[in-house]
């Protein structure tokens, strides 16, 4: 049996606790008060207010037109994570299925292009995208949300290394049995490619979730707030004595973390279990 | 079921490149024929062909009476076994097989029984519900049999199914796919690059070295009579011996010594001895130096030196390496092929054996 090390352990508590502790002290501080947390710090301790914050922030209509609970960021919240991740999905296994199944001109040209593209921003375009959403009256809708950032070189990328290390001879045996282009996508490809897609939503998922510049520039009505932005505003109202309510603000980023975690858990699994049980 | 016609086919590459050229061969309804060459020589590529894989840059193919060129590869009513199976991995055994008939739009029953029927031939009946990954090499081998014997296509392609196989295991589907074979009477073009296997399966073997035909003809014509000096190499083994000699005044001279009596114009030509027919004389002969001694078990194939040149006899014997013995040929068994051109030269030998 290998020896236990206790300096090693050591290096391992800490780092952990240095990961886990703010996650813990967000939770623990939402639970009190904000006058509390103002005058005492952050806690590590439950506190009394837990469900008072929670049912606030979940169900209390604020913003200027009164309108915006919780409940329903966490909804556009979600709506931009699961659009992302999904759209991103389906559109960046498409476009890996034509560079790698078809014979085009410039197919490789192309696909370097676009993944030149990652080496691009968001910010760097912003304007002109924005202007391009404008123009097509798109602002303050989840199209104008989402669309725009849809086009993934990463998904792109991910999925063609992929499908090129898919045999040749899947691809021949299905042309002999029959099965089209599209029949060959939808039930060879893309049962084949579950582990890859369970990553790249996760990654999608997370990238759509944590958009916070992107809203902010295309929405100005208050129903497409997102969690992230709720946060912010929030924490944007230290006008004269006002204390910010740091309890709120604590209680949704506990809420904002949640999904992406849950995400991760739930297709975590999956793609452990597609890379141990996969074979091509 | 259908004849198959390849008719002057040829396949070049756009870089200009000759994979296949000028390839003509009938196959009879329900023939069992393998292409059988070195890695290279473009069976593969004429397999491929047939198949739809790769267009036909010359010549015709027709199965039936369908020239099929420009027809897609599902259109060509053939099933294909490929090398590594290429087995669906997320489909069970059964999907695997009922595949190709969901997507012809076969009534459901009717693939129900042709599954169950190829399931009950390759004994499959018990992994139905398996994916392959759980499946051992030779079972997955007989579920792309399986798969291709469902479509009951008109031919059957082989692409060197046996190749990932263990030794032991690669005989006894040989014999699987032969009787299997035999049984249904699908016409089969099989691809190897094994020649042992090619002669134990083959209705008709042909031949082929770089791209070009070498010869066709049933596994025993071509062990016997072969073609080229390529084809004697090439089948048989241990491979045949293949020696400068000459013939001088109907003699036939191996180093110095007479071997035959040919009706042959004098000059040099290639001689082409099979171990098994030689054999070992007290006197007279070629003498042979002993180099190395296979050990076979039933017999032992004696390797050695005629003057320069290397030489293999089958034996019974008791001779060690460095020893001198001395050999001769059945001159009825003597194989001579142009020295410049490799193709056979057919002579009778005219007396028995001369070394006697």
């Amino acid at each position: 049996m290998q020896k236990i090390k206790p300096f090693d352990h050591l290096i391992l508590i800490l780092g952990t606790l240095f990961l886990c502790v703010p996650v813990l002290m967000a939770l623990m501080s939402s639970t009190h008060t904000a006058v509390d947390i103002h005058s005492n710090g952050l806690f590590i301790t439950p506190g009394s207010n837990g469900y008072a914050t929670y049912e606030k922030v979940l169900t209390h209509r604020g913003g200027f037109t009164g309108d915006v609970t919780g409940l329903l960021m966490l909804k556009n919240s979600l709506i931009m994570g699961f659009g992302f991740a999904i759209g991103k999905i389906v559109l960046s296994m498409m476009a890996a299925y034509a560079l790698v199944y078809f014979r085009f001109r410039f197919a490789t040209v192309l696909f370097w292009m676009i993944f030149a593209t990652l080496l691009l921003p968001l910010e760097v375009r912003i304007m002109p995208s924005y202007q391009v959403m404008s123009q097509l009256h798109l602002l303050n809708s989840y199209t104008g949300l989402i669309v725009p950032l849809l086009a993934s070189a990463t998904g792109t990328f991910f999925f063609r290394q992929f499908f090129k290390s898919v045999p040749d001879e899947l691809l021949e045996a299905a042309r002999i049995d029959g099965a089209g282009p599209w029949k060959f996508f939808i039930d060879v490809l893309v049962p084949l490619s579950k582990t890859m897609m369970a990553a790249i939503f996760i990654i999608m998922f997370i990238y759509g979730w944590n958009q916070y510049l992107w809203p902010l520039l295309m929405t100005t009505d208050e129903s497409f707030y997102t969690l992230m932005r709720g946060i912010k505003s929030i924490l944007q109202v230290w006008v004269g004595s006002q204390i910010p309510d740091y309890n709120e603000a604590f209680a949704l980023a506990v809420l904002a973390m949640v999904p992406p975690v849950a995400v991760v858990v739930i297709f975590q699994r999956m793609f452990i279990k597609g890379l141990t049980e996969s074979d091509k | 079921m259908a004849e198959l016609t390849l008719n002057a086919v040829g396949k070049t590459y756009s870089g200009g490149v000759k994979a296949v050229s000028g390839v003509d061969i009938q196959i009879s309804d329900g023939e069992f024929i393998v292409l059988v060459g070195p890695s290279g020589c473009g069976k593969s590529t004429l397999l491929r062909m047939v198949a739809g894989l790769e267009t036909v840059t010359d010549g015709e193919i027709h199965i039936g009476s369908r020239l099929v060129n420009q027809l897609d590869p599902a259109e060509r009513d053939i099933a294909m076994v490929f090398q590594n199976y290429a087995l669906y991995p997320h489909m069970t055994v059964r999907d695997n097989m009922a595949y190709g008939l969901k997507n012809r739009r076969t009534p459901k029953a009717e693939i129900e029984t042709r599954v169950a029927e190829a399931a009950r031939m390759l004994e499959l009946g018990q992994y139905l519900d398996r994916k392959p990954r759980a499946l051992s090499g030779g079972q997955r081998q007989r579920v792309a049999m399986g798969r291709a014997i469902v479509r009951q296509p008109a031919a059957f392609l082989f692409d060197e199914p046996l190749s990932n196989l263990d030794a032991k295991l690669r005989v006894s589907m040989r014999m699987e796919i032969r009787k299997l074979q035999q049984r249904l009477g699908t016409t089969s073009l099989y691809v190897t690059h094994d020649q042992l296997e090619a002669m134990t399966l083959a209705d008709r073997l042909v031949v082929l070295n770089g791209g070009r035909v070498e010869q066709i003809g049933a596994p025993l014509e071509v062990y016997r009579k072969p073609a080229s000096t390529f084809v004697a190499a090439f089948i048989g083994s241990p491979a045949m011996s293949l020696l400068d000699a000459t013939v001088e005044g109907g003699r036939l001279m191996l180093e110095g010594h007479v071997l035959a009596e040919v009706d042959h114009k004098a000059g040099p030509v290639t001689l082409g001895l099979r171990a098994e027919d030689l054999r070992l004389v007290a006197r007279g002969g070629v003498p042979m130096r002993v180099e190395y001694i296979e050990e076979l078990g039933a017999h032992r194939v004696v390797h050695g030196m005629v003057g320069d040149q290397s030489l293999a006899v089958v034996d019974q014997g008791a001779e060690a390496p460095g020893d001198l013995i001395h050999i001769a040929a059945d001159p009825a068994r003597l194989h001579l092929f142009d020295a410049a051109t490799g193709q056979r030269i057919d002579v009778r030998s005219r007396v028995g054996e001369f070394a006697r």
